[in-house]
């Protein structure tokens, strides 16, 4: 490895064109129909190699040239029609794809890639170039070659980017509206002096016409500096085909994913965040949805699995959805397996109910942990981290028809809808995606339960009553619910009635670090600025109904 | 140390000091550290907060929290008036507030004018104390607000809940 000083400015450029290469190349020969390759698909597939190939020579990275050089190669060979493409050459180039993949991570910063993967790949690819027929005795070594690179790609650290790359149609766009914003400005700014020079009254009409217009200049600003962050989720969605191949493969079974609305832009911070969880999702679908070949056949299903991944917008936010059309979840299983691990189950529980155990920690489902899925993270942890995200997850299942999991994600981090609520002189934020209705109870709804505070009786069920003015220690109009609000909300403490005294109000809040110049603070998640101005905090509504459940706060002034 | 004179003739090389009233005493704090002085205005309560942190207040889009060392250090009757003044700080890139009750001076000292504080027991601890200077037969208390703001006893840096 040569870190030439020279050229480790260009470093940077190379190893994200690079990865952009190396994805594409992925795609393209997960997209190959082996009986009739697309020529240009095949082109398109030798000129990415080429492309890693030249610019790995020239920064210096000869390792990576070594190995795309012989992927050229046989690439050449079939691009040219002199070598049939068989499932053995794409399953060579992804293999090769890993490796280079891996050594540019080690080129980052990672581990280093074994001298003996390399030299064997090399080999491998060699064989199939000059001898094609004689090829068929490494086909199994190939195959479980390619189990194993996976589990190291996997495995592989994953590198921070730190820049984006925008279009430049956006910067245009960007530009054109500081233009109008500054014309905007100065038209606003004449209209006002016009009326100091000439003594005139103020023409309010006109004045509140250009607020209007700044108001909109200023929005769809606003919009355009947030589409920068944006990007579309098949930067996710992409690495999905590869997972399910490889996955259907080991696990013996036939399965189709099918991606709709690759299309749909998410923030930036979101799609890092939701890899993870989605990829769980994914596991979850293939090992423990999709039943075997022959169960299907028997089921009288189509031998293929379907599972289908969509992603749309639906208001303010991102929805994405994971369908497979397997064996659904077990309603006895569940339940059996919730008394054996004594999770609490309600008396007569919906088909909802019961759904929502497999969120429950440490419940796994499978009957044995394959390595496949059932180890590492666990559904909880993919709901906490989708609400950690200010989302949402929903799920869905018909035994037998297949189960359909879908996630509800705010379109960006900095920005959140909250209701505000007061509490005597204070003003809070409740996020919007936790609250499911909010009333005025009546006075014999409220129980008191000695030693463990009040419940309010709300559509046939007893929640917690959670008063915020007691958990942070403020002095409210009014003590009693009858008359203040009840916020109802769905937390993944459980639900609980958030009691406050009013509520002022729906409004979009940008969100601003508490923790930057101060600390965490217990039932905060963070602050926002209003439209005055003025500093509020935004609860955190989980924590807060978990503050509630603990005996009066130690840290109390 | 180079010595530069000024105009006054005398050769100056100290270090410069805020100098504020708390109270009824005068403290001095690096000049280096200050960011600006501004009115104090209404800060938002901060929930389960010790007493002396006042609250956060919107910075130009910045949430700083701000502290009332007349609180902190029971100085003063901790009123607000028009001259409570709050000194925004920047101490290893945080942002904090902190309300007095004037800024008095901008004031040079040498090394050699900063004598070392005696044992006190108080509230304020000696650790948070550089030294003590004479200025027109005024006692200035030098305090270190690096080491005061992020030790334990602020409550403002994670660690210290």
């Amino acid at each position: 490895m040569s870190f030439d000083d020279d050229l480790s400015e260009f470093h940077a450029i190379f190893f994200e064109e690079a990865a952009e290469h190396l994805a594409n190349l992925e795609n393209l020969l997960l997209s190959l129909d082996i009986s009739q390759p697309d020529s240009e698909k095949l082109n398109a597939i030798f000129r990415a190699a080429h492309s890693i190939k030249g610019s790995a020579s020239t920064f210096g990275f000869p390792d990576m040239a070594s190995v795309t050089h012989e992927l050229e190669t046989l690439l050449d060979h079939v691009r040219k029609q002199e070598l049939e493409l068989t499932e053995r050459i794409i399953d060579i180039n992804l293999v090769a794809r890993d490796v280079l993949l891996d050594q540019l991570a080690a080129h980052q910063g990672g581990e280093a890639v074994p001298e003996q993967r390399v030299t064997d790949v090399i080999a491998k690819i060699r064989a199939i170039a000059t001898q094609e027929a004689l090829a068929t005795c490494n086909v199994v070594s190939i195959d479980s070659m390619v189990t194993t690179e996976t589990k190291q790609a996997t495995s592989a650290p994953t590198t921070e980017q730190n820049s984006i790359r925008v279009s430049i149609e956006r910067v245009d766009q960007l530009i054109n509206l500081v233009g109008e914003l500054v014309i905007t400005q100065s038209m606003l700014a004449q209209t006002a002096q016009l009326n100091q020079v000439s003594d005139e009254p103020i023409d309010f009409e006109r004045l509140q016409e250009r607020l209007q217009q700044l108001e909109r200049n200023t929005r769809e600003l606003q919009e355009s500096v947030m589409s920068i962050r944006m990007l579309p989720v098949s930067s996710v969605f992409s690495r999905f085909p590869r997972l399910v191949r490889d996955l259907a493969g080991k696990l013996n079974k036939q399965i189709e994913l099918r991606t709709i609305g690759e299309g749909t832009e998410i923030d930036r911070g979101v799609i890092e965040k939701i890899t993870d969880p989605l990829t769980h999702l994914i596991r979850n679908s293939v090992d423990h949805g999709i039943e075997s070949i022959e169960e299907r056949i028997a089921a009288g299903k189509p031998a293929k699995g379907l599972v289908t991944l969509t992603a749309c917008h639906q208001g303010g936010s991102v929805v994405i959805e994971i369908k497979d059309d397997g064996r659904g979840l077990n309603r006895e299983k569940l339940l059996a397996k919730a008394i054996e691990r004594q999770v609490p189950v309600p008396e007569n529980p919906t088909d909802q109910d019961i759904w929502q155990l497999i969120f429950a920690p440490g419940f796994s489902t499978a009957e044995t942990v394959t390595d496949v899925s059932g180890r590492g993270v666990g559904m909880d942890v993919v709901r906490r981290n989708i609400e950690q995200l200010g989302g949402r997850v929903e799920l869905s299942s018909m035994t037998g028809k297949g189960t359909t999991i879908s996630i509800r994600l705010p379109l960006t981090l900095a920005i959140m809808d909250g209701m505000s609520v007061g509490i005597g002189e204070n003003t809070y934020i409740v996020p919007l995606t936790t609250i499911i209705e909010s009333l005025r109870p009546r006075q014999e709804d409220v129980k008191s339960v000695a030693g463990s505070g009040r419940v309010v009786f709300v559509r046939g069920e007893y929640l917690p009553l959670v008063a915020l003015h007691e958990v942070f220690s403020l002095i409210p109009h009014s003590d009693r619910p009858d008359q203040g609000i009840l916020i109802i909300v769905d937390t993944e403490s459980g639900r609980a009635a958030l009691f406050v005294d009013e509520l002022l109000g729906q409004r979009q809040v940008v969100i601003k670090s508490l923790e930057s110049n101060y600390r965490k603070v217990p039932g905060i998640s963070a602050a926002t600025i209003m439209g005055d101005g003025s500093v509020s905090m935004i609860l955190d509504v989980s924590e807060v109904v978990r503050l509630a459940k603990r005996p009066p706060l130690a840290c109390a002034v | 140390m180079e010595r530069q004179p000024l105009q006054d003739g005398k050769p100056r090389t100290g270090q410069e000091f805020l100098t504020f009233a708390l109270g009824d005493e005068e403290y001095g704090i690096d000049i280096l550290k200050v960011q600006e002085i501004r009115c104090y205005e209404k800060v938002t309560h901060i929930v389960n907060a010790p007493g002396f942190i006042k609250g956060v207040i919107n910075l130009r889009g910045i949430i700083v929290p701000i502290v009332d060392l007349r609180l902190k250090f029971s100085l003063g009757s901790a009123e607000y008036t028009a001259f409570t003044v709050v000194i925004i700080l920047n101490i290893s890139d945080r942002v904090v507030g902190v309300v007095v009750d004037s800024v008095s001076d901008v004031i040079q000292l040498d090394p050699e004018e900063i004598r070392e504080a005696p044992p006190l027991h108080g509230d304020l601890d000696t650790r948070f104390i550089k030294g003590l200077a004479t200025l027109n037969e005024r006692m200035v208390i030098l305090m270190d607000i690096e080491t005061l703001m992020s030790s334990p006893d602020m409550a403002l840096v994670a660690d210290a809940a």
